[in-house]
């Protein structure tokens, strides 16, 4: 059975044109839509004759650059606005991720939030009452539910709006990329209970930039570019078609980037603790050639710099990183002291530079720890998942790590190399 | 339309529970509480009387015998219910942009909102009227029975002004400048009903005008049931609520034939 149809859906939207002044209340109720006859150059056109089926309890994912009509399709999908032309059919309910916590009200406790959010999503008060304890629990604030929600950070408001958004118990879950902005001990947790969805035959639509994640739960993935169906097929495939056309662009554009993302990071302090007698600052990544870079192949060189100060001299001090991949998981974690490198002394500023020969990864995005503590593990200065750097390679092998590896066969084993995978 | 009626009260629930959320935020964090909603209509009538009572000579009009305080009296009687239809008008050029990020991010009933403005407004009106009786007592005029026509004319006033309320929202998300023109017109629209003076201080010519104002007879149904203690004009009364009906019905299709375009414009 199909849980969606999408046949030839084309969506315009109005640009912002002065034209809109001249409009009268009259030709407003004549042409009903106020866009019924728009010229080619008055109007973007997000949508281009998409058309696409999903079988029901199957797992879709949708990728595409900013821009390219991912979220449109979205938000037709979960009826939030009505395509210019074509169809879209959907059985059973829907539930859409992608504004969490809409109509929650800053000065209210997050527990009537939730009742206020809930019945928005179309929950009853009664359906509310029986999953309260489920929701509160999920998103784990039983002390602070009855703080006002202005008091929340932003991760605590995106986790209740989450908890609440997936009990709605819906036959099609549609997600559009809020995964992002929540605070990555939650994101696994989010990804589990996704799979429980997926286990238990639910038809889900996820759109995200997180290719890994997306290759790891969808069974499908449609790429769209300029409001057409660019490619649809098994996940790996589409997502190498996609990262080799983005690839050139985006290695211009992280480079910029990283300069803002460290500042905004700096902001958020609940990912960054200590005493700060000893301060890490600038931390950057080089490739084999030293040129700063945060996309890698598979088995690249690369090195971890950054800078260390201390204002009183220090005597016990360990340097130490991690590496998480994006569900939240562990790749790699090593310090000075596991090393068995006893600390003398740390006097004024320094550098440290941590060189990997071969990084050893799967494609994906990771995120860096960085931290500078005593050897008790009193924190000078801890980085949590501040720093991101993304594998992107033409392998397609899967996992948390890469094994160096080699095939080899003897006897009546044959291979032929495959020229076009 | 039955079916988009019954549409709106499936709803309820919805509806319930953003009138509480309103309700909820409002008073919560304020030291005075709810008693905020009721110092605008009590300035407005301590302005009026001052102004209208004691330096014009208002309180001269007929039926006050010149009594400041009746007067006071009076004009409280009809700002209470004037607040709520002036507060749920220009609430309601707002609503769909304040509240954008519901029509735009989630699957949401808009028609919602607009409902949602003048039920709280009502709400507001209501918590008053204890204070409105107290005025009567304290003031030392009787009420009669005919007080219980209150709920009826409370259905009259909402019909009415959910249909301009719907009217005006949905408007105002394509014509930005109604919101500054409704400012003024509901300034007018003040003085032209009778609300600082009684009806029947006003020439018969002008009368006549003041009849084709359906707030004209809401207002005065107030008038009638609580300060003259009678039963309001009941002819005229049953025009206004007509003229209502007409005013929903035609505010809640414009309402509707516009729905899909608030997404892409809020």
């Amino acid at each position: 059975m199909e849980a969606v149809q999408v046949r030839d859906v084309f969506k315009f939207y109005k640009k912002h044109a002065d034209s809109h002044k001249f409009l009268t209340i009259k030709s407003a109720l004549v042409n009903k839509t106020l866009f019924g006859d728009l010229e080619a150059g008055e109007r973007f056109e997000a949508l281009r004759g998409v058309t696409f089926d999903l079988e029901a309890g199957k797992t879709l994912g949708i990728i595409g650059e900013n821009g390219s009509g991912k979220s449109t399709m979205l938000k037709i999908l979960a009826g939030i606005s009505r395509p210019t032309a074509g169809e879209v059919v959907t059985q059973g309910r829907i539930s859409a991720l992608i504004e969490l916590g809409a109509g929650f009200h800053p000065e209210i406790s997050g527990r009537e939030n939730i009742f206020i959010n809930g019945v928005i999503l179309g929950l009853t008060r009664k359906q509310i009452l029986e999953k309260y304890e489920e929701i509160v629990r999920f998103a784990e604030l039983e002390e602070f539910i009855d703080n006002p929600v202005k008091s929340y950070s932003s991760g605590m408001f995106m986790r209740l709006g989450f908890s609440i958004a997936i009990n709605v118990n819906p036959d099609i879950l549609l997600i559009d990329e809020v995964l992002a902005v929540g605070d990555a001990s939650f994101v696994p947790k989010c990804l589990d209970k996704i799979n429980e969805f997926r286990r238990h035959g639910k038809t889900i639509i996820f759109v995200s930039h997180d290719l890994a994640t997306v290759e790891r739960i969808c069974d499908d993935v449609i790429w769209i570019r300029k409001g057409k169906i660019e490619m649809r097929g098994y996940p790996k495939r589409v997502t190498d078609a996609y990262l080799e056309y983005v690839g050139k662009k985006d290695e211009k554009k992280s480079l910029a980037q990283h300069g803002e993302e460290e500042q905004e990071a700096v902001r958020e302090r609940e990912k960054r603790w200590g005493s700060r007698e000893v301060e890490i600052a600038n931390v950057r990544m080089f490739d084999a050639a030293n040129r700063e870079k945060y996309i890698y192949q598979a088995d690249e060189p690369l090195a971890i710099e950054f800078d260390v100060a201390a204002a009183v001299e220090q005597d016990d001090f360990v340097f130490g990183i991690g590496v998480f991949n994006s569900e939240g998981i562990q790749v790699y974690g090593s310090n000075t002291l596991l090393e068995n490198l006893v600390s003398r002394s740390l006097a004024g500023s320094g550098k440290v530079r941590l060189e990997i020969p071969a990084l050893g990864l799967v494609n994906g995005t990771y995120f860096l720890d960085i931290a500078a503590h005593k050897r008790d593990g009193y924190p000078f200065d801890y980085h949590h998942f501040q720093y991101t750097f993304r594998v992107t390679s033409s392998h397609r092998d899967v996992g948390i790590a890469r094994i160096p590896h080699r095939w080899q066969f003897s006897g009546g084993i044959g291979f032929k190399k495959d020229e076009n995978p | 339309m039955i079916e988009k009626l019954k549409e709106i009260i499936r709803h309820r629930e919805l509806i319930y529970t953003l009138v509480s959320r309103e309700l909820k935020a409002r008073y919560r964090g304020t030291v005075l509480g709810f008693f905020w909603s009721l110092i605008n209509p009590l300035l407005l009538m301590a302005v009026y009387t001052v102004v209208f009572g004691f330096i014009i000579g208002g309180a001269r009009a007929p039926g006050f015998e010149g009594n400041k305080w009746m007067y006071a009296l009076f004009l409280f009687n009809g700002i209470l219910p004037w607040t709520w239809f002036s507060s749920s008008l220009l609430e309601s050029a707002n609503v769909l942009t304040v509240q954008g990020a519901l029509i735009k991010k989630i699957k949401f009933p808009v028609e919602v909102l607009p409902i949602m403005v003048v039920t709280t407004n009502m709400v507001h009106f209501i918590l008053g009227l204890p204070v409105l009786v107290a005025f009567f007592l304290i003031f030392g005029k009787p009420l009669t029975a005919w007080v219980l026509f209150l709920p009826v004319s409370l259905l009259a006033q909402y019909i009415f002004t959910m249909g301009l309320c719907f009217l005006v929202s949905a408007l105002t998300v394509h014509f930005k400048d109604i919101k500054d023109i409704l400012a003024n017109l509901i300034t007018l629209w003040f003085f032209a009903t009778p609300i600082i003076y009684p009806y029947d201080s006003v020439p018969r010519a002008l009368q006549v005008v003041l009849n084709f104002n359906p707030m004209t007879h809401i207002i005065e149904s107030y008038h009638y049931s609580f300060f003259m203690g009678s039963l309001p004009h009941y002819k005229r009364f049953l025009v206004t609520i007509l003229v209502g009906l007409v005013f929903f019905y035609l505010g809640y299709l414009l309402f509707d034939r516009l729905r899909d375009t608030y997404v892409e414009e809020v």
